[in-house]
C-alpha cells in the first residue's frame, strides 16, 4: 500500500518534529514494513522558487524558432533582488504571471544541472520549468503558470507544486487488510508511534437516515452480500475536473486518475478501505438485485471481457440482466462515462471467500478484490457512500438526492475467551494481565473480565479470530524486540540417521573420485525421454503431469536423473570444459497411480490408516545418483599420454559408492537405453538390480552435444543404502607365506570375464586368497572369436604353510571348473 | 711357493721380512686411498687384500718359518693385513656414500612441473550448506526430518491451517499435477515437514529439514521455480518466542559470525501465531548499514526468513495437545543465505551444473 504521508496525517497527529523515517521505523516494528518513501521532489535540489515575469521580448532565431528573453523578479532568492535574465522557449504565459523558476546551482531530475550560461546570444541565468522538467508529468505544452495567489516571488515552491509530498510504502500481510487504507494506517501509526494522538477515522461520520426513497434494492443472498447501500447523486457535470489534491493523491498511491466520478470512488475506496462501485443511474434498469449467478449466464466486464460466469459468482442484476460481478467488477452496460450526470453509488459488503474465489476463478485482480476478498469493515457501507456523495456534490456539482438505500445489517462479531496471561505465555515476556488489555483496546477490541477475557475484536479486523491471535496483538504492541533471548535445552538428540549419514559420504566418495556435483531442475519434457532414446514402452515414460509448468516443454515431474546431468555435462563441454566428471543425487518421481490423496478433516488428527493412505496415493520418490563424464579421465602431460574416459570409469564410479556403503556390486551386460548396447552394464546388489552404466549410445551423446564415447550411470540409491553393511566385521589374516599361481584360459569372445572368474574362485576352493585379472588378450595367438585372460591366483592357508604342490593342485581344480563351467582352454 | 721348512734346516724367507711386509702395507694404503670409486676399490682389494695378493702369499709363508720366527712373521702379517682391511673398510664406506650422494643428484627432477593428472571433485555449495546448517542443529540435539517434494495438498497446506480459501494460497504460487482430483503437489515449502513431524514423532520434537521446494517464479538473477529452505519446528512443553529468539540468535552467530544476532517483525504465516519475519544483523558492516554495503544495501539487516509460535490449530489438526504443548517453528531460505555469505549476486549459477562454479567450494563450506 502507499500511502501519501500527508492524508495519514490528515488523520492523525504526531508530535512536532517526528520525521517520516521515525514513523515508518515504528510501522515497521509493528508488521507494518517500509518498503519505500518516495516523494516527486526528491530529485530535486537547489533553488526553485516562484517567479514573477517582469518582461518577455520575443527574438526570432535564425532557426525558424523565436525564443523569449525575459526578466524575472525572484525577489531575495538569488542574493541580489536584482531581476534574473533567463532565456525561456515557451510562449504560454505574459508578463505578470508566476512562474516556476529553478536558479544556477540548482539540480532537476535527471541530475540535470542548471547554471548561468550564454544562449542565444543572452546569459541565461537559470531556467523557467514545465511539469514535465520537474518530473511532475508528461505535460511538455508549456511552462506551469501558478495561480496568482500561489505566494510571493523568491518563496520556495516545492510546497505549492506538493513537490515535497512524501508516500510511504508499506507491505501489507493479508491478514491486515484495514491497512490497505489510509483509515488503518492513520489508526497504526496512532498505536505504533511515540506520543501520536487525535485519531480522526475517516469512516465515522454522520450520515442519513435510511429511508424507502433510494434506489431499489433486493438482496436474495444475504449471506453473499450482508450489506448493501446505494445512494444517487444527479445533476452530476461529467466534465468536472478532478481537483489537484485528489489526483495527486491518487496517483502517489498507485492508481490512475481516470474521471471525477471515479477518481471520487477510488478516493474514498483508499481512505476507508471500502471498495466502491459507481453506476451510470440513467443506464440501469429497475432495482438492482443480488444474487448468484445461473449456469451459463455471462457478463463482458469493465475490462471488455466476455466472462461465463459460475453459479457460485455473486451478481448484480437489474431489468436488462447482469450488470456487475459483485464486489470483483462491474458490467459495460451500466459504466460511468463522460456523458454521465446521475451516479448511483453502490457501498456493499460481500463474503470474502466469494470474492476470493470470483476473482481467482475469473482471473480478475483489482485493487477492489484485493480489498473485499481480505476482508473489509462491514460497518462503514454507509459512511463511505455519504463520503462519496459528498466528494461528488462538492466537485461535480451535483446534488444529494434524499433517498438512502440500506440492506441488511453487518455480521455480528462473536466475543473471544482469552486467558489473560496467555501474551505472557506465548511470547517469554512478563506482560500483565492489565497491559494485555491496554493493547487490546488500542488496536480496537472491546475487552471485558479477567482472568479470561473477553475480547470482541474491531469490525475491521476480521482476521482475529483465535485467542491466540489477539496474543499477536498484544506482543506487537509491547514489541518484539523486547522479546528476550533464550535458548531452550533440546533432550540429547540421535545425531544424523544411518541414511543421511551413508547419503554425506557417497557425495564425499564421489568428490574424492573427481566427480563434481550438480543441481538440476527436476523438469522434463518427453523430448528429452525421445533425446535418451528411450523406447515407448519404457517405464520411464510415465510421467507425473504438472498442470501449470514455467515451460510446456518441460512439463513433467522427471523419472530419471539422466537428462539434467547429460544436459550439464553438454553445457560444460560447450563452455570449453572438455574433461567433465559430474554428478548428480536427486529424488525422482514415479506415480503409482494409486487414487487421490485425501483432503482430511482440520479439527483432528489423521487416523493412521488415513496418513497411510495419504502417503500410499503419492508417488515413489527414490533417490536416485547419475554421474557422467566426458574427455579425459587422466590428462596427457610429462608423464605421459592422455587416457580418455571410457565405459568402465561409470561402473568404477558405481562400485566406489557401494564400497563406500560396504557393499560389492555384480557387473552384467544388458541394453538398455540411453547407453550403448554392446557396452553398457547392468550393476545389482545381492541379485537385485539398482541401475546402469557403461558408455551413452553416440546418438544420444549428440543429442546432448557430447562427445561420442562419454559415459554414464544411474543408480537407485534408497536400495544401495537400505543395503548398506552396517556393521563389518573385523578381518582376521593370515600369516603364513603366499603361493602364487598364474593361469592363462582362452574363451570364447562372448563369455563373461565375471564368469570365469566366479568358476576360478569357486574351483579353487578355500585356500584361494584373491584373484586378479591382470591382462585380456585378442588375436592371432588366440584365434578367431576368442580371446585370452591371464589371472594372478594368490593361495594362502589361514594356520599352516601351504605344502609343495598344493597350490598347484587347488590352481588346477579352479581351471578344471572354469573349462567345465565355460569352455576355458588352459593355455601353453 | 717356497718348499716345507725344517726346524734344523732355518730357510731364510725373502717376503717375510720386515721391511717387505711394510712395502707391501704402504703399497696396499696407497692404492686404497687413491681407489677413486667403489669399482676401482673392488680392483684394489683383489690386488692387495684378495687371495693372490703380495700379503696373502706373505702370509702362507709363514708357516715355512722355523718355529721361533713364526710369531714374529705372523704379527707383522697380521697386522699388516689389519691396517689393509681397516683401510678397505673405511675408503668403502666413503666412496658408497660418494656414490650414493652423486646419484642422488643425478635423480634431481623439476619439481614445479604440474602434478595434477586427475580432474578433482567437488560437492555442491548449496549441499555443503544444508549439511553445515544441519550440523549446528545437531550440535545442539536436534534430529534431522525429511519429507518427500512431491506432497500431498493437505500435508503442504490444509493441515498447516491454509485452508482452500486461505488468501495465503495466492502468496504460494503453487506447481499442482495432474489429475488435479488427486490432490497433490510440489510442496512450496518445507513446512509440511512440520506436519510430518508432528504425526511420526511425539514430543518433545526438536527437528530442522532442509530441503528442495519449488514455487512457479520465473526463472532469473533472483528467482528459481526450485530452491533450498531449511525449516525447523521445537515442540516441547513451555516452549515461547523468547525460546524461538534464543535459536535464532544462536543460529545467526554460528553462520555468520560471533555478535550477529536476529530482528523480528510482526509478519503473517498461517501456520504460526505470533508471526515474525526475521531479518539477521549484517556481518558485513555489523549492522551499521553504511551506505557502501553492498550486502544488506545499507540497511544494517538482511531479511533472513520467517517465524512465529506453531499455530494451535496446527498442533490440533496435527495430534498435538495444545493445552500441554507449545512450539515454535521458523524457516530461512538457504541458496539466499549461500547467497549472502558468500556474495552471490545471481543466483543461477547453483543450477546451470557449471563444474567451474561447484569446483571452487571443494568439499567443505
Ligand atoms: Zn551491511
Amino acid at each position: 500500500m502507499k500511502a501519501p504521508l500527508s492524508w495519514v496525517l490528515d488523520h492523525v497527529d504526531v508530535p512536532d518534529g517526528t520525521t517520516t523515517e521515525e514513523i515508518t521505523d515504528r510501522l515497521t516494528l509493528t508488521g507494518l514494513k517500509l518498503e519505500a518513501i518516495e516523494s516527486p521532489g526528491r530529485e530535486i535540489t537547489g533553488p526553485l522558487v516562484i517567479g514573477r515575469v517582469l518582461t518577455k521580448e520575443p527574438e526570432p532565431q535564425k532557426n525558424g524558432k523565436t525564443i523569449n528573453w525575459c526578466t524575472v523578479d525572484v525577489g531575495d532568492a538569488n542574493g541580489t533582488g536584482e531581476p534574473q535574465g533567463i532565456v525561456c522557449g515557451a510562449h504560454n504565459f505574459e508578463p505578470g504571471d508566476l512562474v516556476v523558476t529553478v536558479l544556477p546551482g540548482g539540480v532537476l531530475p535527471g541530475g540535470f544541472e542548471i547554471g548561468a550560461r550564454k544562449t542565444y546570444g543572452h546569459l541565461s541565468a537559470g531556467m523557467i520549468c514545465s511539469a514535465r522538467e520537474l518530473g511532475l508529468g508528461d505535460d511538455h505544452d508549456g511552462i506551469i503558470v501558478l495561480p496568482a495567489d500561489a505566494g510571493e516571488p523568491g518563496q520556495d515552491v516545492r510546497r505549492v507544486l506538493g513537490l515535497d509530498e512524501e508516500t510511504i510504502e508499506l507491505e501489507v500481510n493479508p491478514d491486515r487488510a484495514y491497512a490497505l487504507s489510509i483509515r488503518g494506517i492513520a489508526r497504526e501509526v496512532l498505536v505504533s508511534v511515540d506520543g501520536a494522538t487525535g485519531f480522526r477515522d475517516p469512516a465515522v461520520r454522520d450520515t442519513p437516515a435510511a429511508n424507502d426513497e433510494g434506489h431499489p434494492v433486493d438482496v436474495e443472498d444475504a449471506e453473499g452480500c450482508p450489506v448493501f447501500v446505494a445512494r444517487t447523486v444527479t445533476g452530476f457535470d461529467p466534465t468536472a475536473p478532478t481537483p489537484d489534491f485528489m489526483v495527486r493523491r491518487i496517483t502517489a498511491a498507485g492508481m490512475r486518475p481516470i474521471s471525477l466520478a471515479v477518481d471520487v470512488t477510488n478516493y474514498v475506496m483508499l481512505e476507508t478501505g471500502r471498495p466502491i462501485h459507481g453506476y451510470d443511474a440513467d443506464k440501469v434498469q429497475g432495482a438492482l438485485v443480488v444474487r448468484r449467478a445461473r449456469e451459463g449466464e455471462t457478463l463482458t466486464t469493465l475490462d471488455g471481457t466476455k466472462r461465463v460466469l459460475n453459479p457460485a459468482d455473486l451478481v448484480v442484476t437489474d431489468d436488462s440482466g447482469i450488470i456487475g460481478l459483485g464486489g470483483v467488477m462491474g458490467g459495460e452496460t451500466t459504466e460511468i462515462s463522460d456523458t454521465t450526470t446521475t451516479v448511483l453509488v453502490e457501498a456493499a459488503h460481500w463474503d470474502a471467500v466469494s470474492m476470493f474465489r470470483t476473482g481467482r476463478r475469473h482471473k480478475i485482480t483489482s485493487e477492489a478484490g484485493k480489498r473485499n476478498e481480505r476482508g473489509v469493515d462491514p460497518t462503514i457501507c454507509e459512511a463511505a457512500a455519504d463520503r462519496v456523495v459528498e466528494l461528488l456534490v462538492e466537485h461535480g456539482g451535483g446534488r444529494a438526492h434524499p433517498g438512502v438505500t440500506v440492506v441488511g445489517s453487518p455480521p455480528a462479531v462473536p466475543a473471544v475467551q482469552v486467558p489473560g496471561g496467555l501474551a505472557a505465555r506465548v511470547s517469554g515476556m512478563p506482560i500483565s494481565e492489565e497491559r494485555s488489555v491496554e493493547c487490546l483496546r488500542a488496536v480496537g477490541c472491546e475487552v471485558s473480565g479477567s482472568g479470561t477475557l473477553l475480547v470482541t475484536p474491531p469490525p475491521w479486523r476480521p482476521d482475529l479470530t483465535d485467542a491466540q491471535d489477539f496474543s499477536e496483538e498484544v506482543v506487537r504492541l509491547v514489541g518484539y524486540d523486547k522479546v528476550p533471548s533464550i535458548l531452550p535445552t533440546p533432550p540429547s538428540g540421535r545425531g544424523l540417521t544411518r541414511p543421511q549419514q551413508l547419503r554425506r559420504r557417497i557425495g564425499r566418495t564421489l568428490a574424492g573420485e573427481g566427480y563434481v556435483e550438480v543441481v538440476s531442475f527436476p523438469f522434463v519434457g518427453t523430448a528429452d525421454l525421445d533425446a535418451l532414446g528411450l523406447p515407448d514402452d519404457d517405464p520411464r515414460r510415465d510421467l507425473l503431469r504438472l498442470t501449470n509448468p514455467l515451460n510446456t516443454e518441460a512439463g513433467f515431474m522427471t523419472t530419471t536423473l539422466l537428462p539434467g546431468v547429460l544436459r550439464a555435462a553438454g553445457k560444460n563441454v560447450g563452455h570449453g570444459t572438455t574433461d567433465v566428471a559430474i554428478f548428480e543425487t536427486g529424488t525422482v518421481t514415479l506415480p503409482r497411480h494409486a487414487g487421490p490423496a485425501a483432503i482430511l478433516p482440520v479439527d483432528r488428527r489423521p487416523t493412521e490408516e488415513e496418513f497411510a493412505a495419504l502417503d500410499a496415493a503419492l508417488p515413489a520418490q527414490p533417490l536416485h545418483l547419475a554421474v557422467v563424464a566426458t574427455g579425459d579421465a587422466v590428462s596427457g602431460g610429462w608423464w605421459g599420454e592422455a587416457r580418455p574416459v571410457s565405459w568402465a570409469d561409470a561402473v568404477e564410479a558405481v562400485r566406489s559408492v557401494a564400497a563406500a556403503l560396504g557393499l560389492e556390486v555384480t557387473a552384467s551386460a544388458a541394453e538398455v537405453a540411453p547407453w550403448h548396447p554392446g557396452r553398457c552394464a547392468e550393476i545389482s546388489v545381492d541379485g537385485e538390480v539398482v541401475g546402469h552404466a557403461g558408455e551413452v549410445h553416440p546418438t544420444v551423446c549428440a543429442a546432448f552435444g557430447l562427445p561420442k564415447r562419454s559415459v554414464a550411470a544411474e543408480v537407485d540409491l534408497d536400495v544401495l543404502i537400505a543395503k548398506a553393511v552396517h556393521l563389518r566385521t573385523a578381518p582376521t589374516f593370515s600369516s603364513f607365506p603366499v603361493a602364487k599361481e598364474d593361469v592363462a584360459l582362452v574363451v570364447d569372445a562372448s563369455v563373461p570375464a565375471a564368469d570365469v572368474e566366479a568358476a576360478l574362485r569357486e574351483g579353487a576352493g578355500e585356500l584361494l586368497e584373491s584373484i586378479r585379472l591382470f591382462d585380456v588378450y585378442t588375436g592371432d595367438q588366440v584365434g578367431e572369436g576368442k580371446k585370452s585372460l591371464a589371472y594372478a591366483l594368490r593361495f594362502r592357508a589361514p594356520d599352516r604353510t601351504l605344502k609343495e604342490g598344493e597350490a598347484a593342485a587347488a590352481r588346477d581344480a579352479a581351471v578344471a571348473l572354469a573349462a567345465e563351467r565355460t569352455g576355458a582352454v588352459q593355455r601353453a | 711357493m717356497s718348499g716345507p721348512n725344517t726346524d734344523y734346516d732355518p730357510v731364510e724367507v725373502t717376503p717375510l721380512k720386515a721391511d717387505q711386509v711394510d712395502a707391501m702395507r704402504e703399497a696396499a694404503l696407497a692404492a686404497i686411498a687413491a681407489a677413486p670409486d667403489l669399482e676401482a676399490l673392488k680392483q684394489v682389494r683383489l690386488d692387495h687384500a684378495g687371495d693372490r695378493s703380495p700379503i696373502a702369499l706373505a702370509n702362507r709363508e709363514i708357516g715355512a718359518l722355523p718355529p721361533q720366527a713364526r710369531k714374529e712373521a705372523g704379527q707383522r702379517v697380521g697386522q699388516a693385513r689389519g691396517a689393509i682391511n681397516q683401510a678397505l673398510t673405511t675408503r668403502q664406506a666413503v666412496l658408497e656414500t660418494e656414490h650414493e650422494e652423486r646419484m642422488l643428484a643425478e635423480e634431481t627432477v623439476d619439481v614445479t612441473l604440474p602434478t595434477t593428472r586427475r580432474r578433482r571433485g567437488g560437492r555442491h555449495p548449496l549441499t555443503m550448506q544444508s549439511e553445515l546448517i544441519a550440523d549446528l542443529f545437531v550440535a545442539m540435539g536436534y534430529e534431522v526430518a525429511e519429507g518427500p517434494v512431491v506432497e500431498a495438498e493437505w500435508l503442504n497446506f490444509d493441515a498447516l491451517n491454509l485452508g482452500p480459501d486461505h488468501p495465503a494460497r495466492t502468496m504460494q504460487d503453487t506447481f499442482w499435477t495432474e489429475p488435479a482430483e488427486d490432490h497433490v503437489v510440489l510442496r512450496t515449502q518445507t513446512s509440511p515437514v512440520q506436519a510430518r513431524t508432528m504425526l511420526t514423532r511425539t514430543p518433545p520434537i526438536y527437528v530442522v529439514c532442509p530441503g528442495r521446494v519449488f514455487r512457479t517464479d520465473e526463472y532469473d538473477a533472483t528467482h528459481s521455480p526450485m530452491f533450498h529452505q531449511v525449516e525447523g519446528l521445537v515442540v516441547d512443553e513451555g516452549i515461547t518466542m523468547a525460546h524461538l529468539k534464543g535459536t535464532l540468535d544462536h543460529f545467526a552467530s554460528q553462520l555468520f559470525g560471533d555478535g550477529i544476532t536476529t530482528r523480528f517483525r510482526p509478519s503473517y504465516f498461517p501456520f504460526t501465531e505470533p508471526s515474525a519475519e526475521v531479518d539477521v544483523k549484517c556481518f558485513v558492516c555489523r549492522g551499521v548499514g553504511s551506505d557502501s554495503c553492498r550486502t544488506c544495501r545499507g540497511e544494517g539487516w538482511i531479511e533472513w526468513g520467517g517465524c512465529g509460535v506453531v499455530n494451535p490449530r496446527v498442533l490440533v489438526a496435527c495430534g498435538v495437545d495444545p493445552e500441554v504443548y507449545s512450539g515454535f517453528a521458523f524457516g530461512m531460505g538457504i541458496d539466499r543465505s549461500f547467497m549472502f555469505r558468500h556474495d552471490l549476486e545471481d543466483l543461477r549459477p547453483l543450477f546451470e551444473g557449471d563444474v567451474r562454479f561447484s569446483s571452487a567450494f571443494g568439499t567443505e563450506i
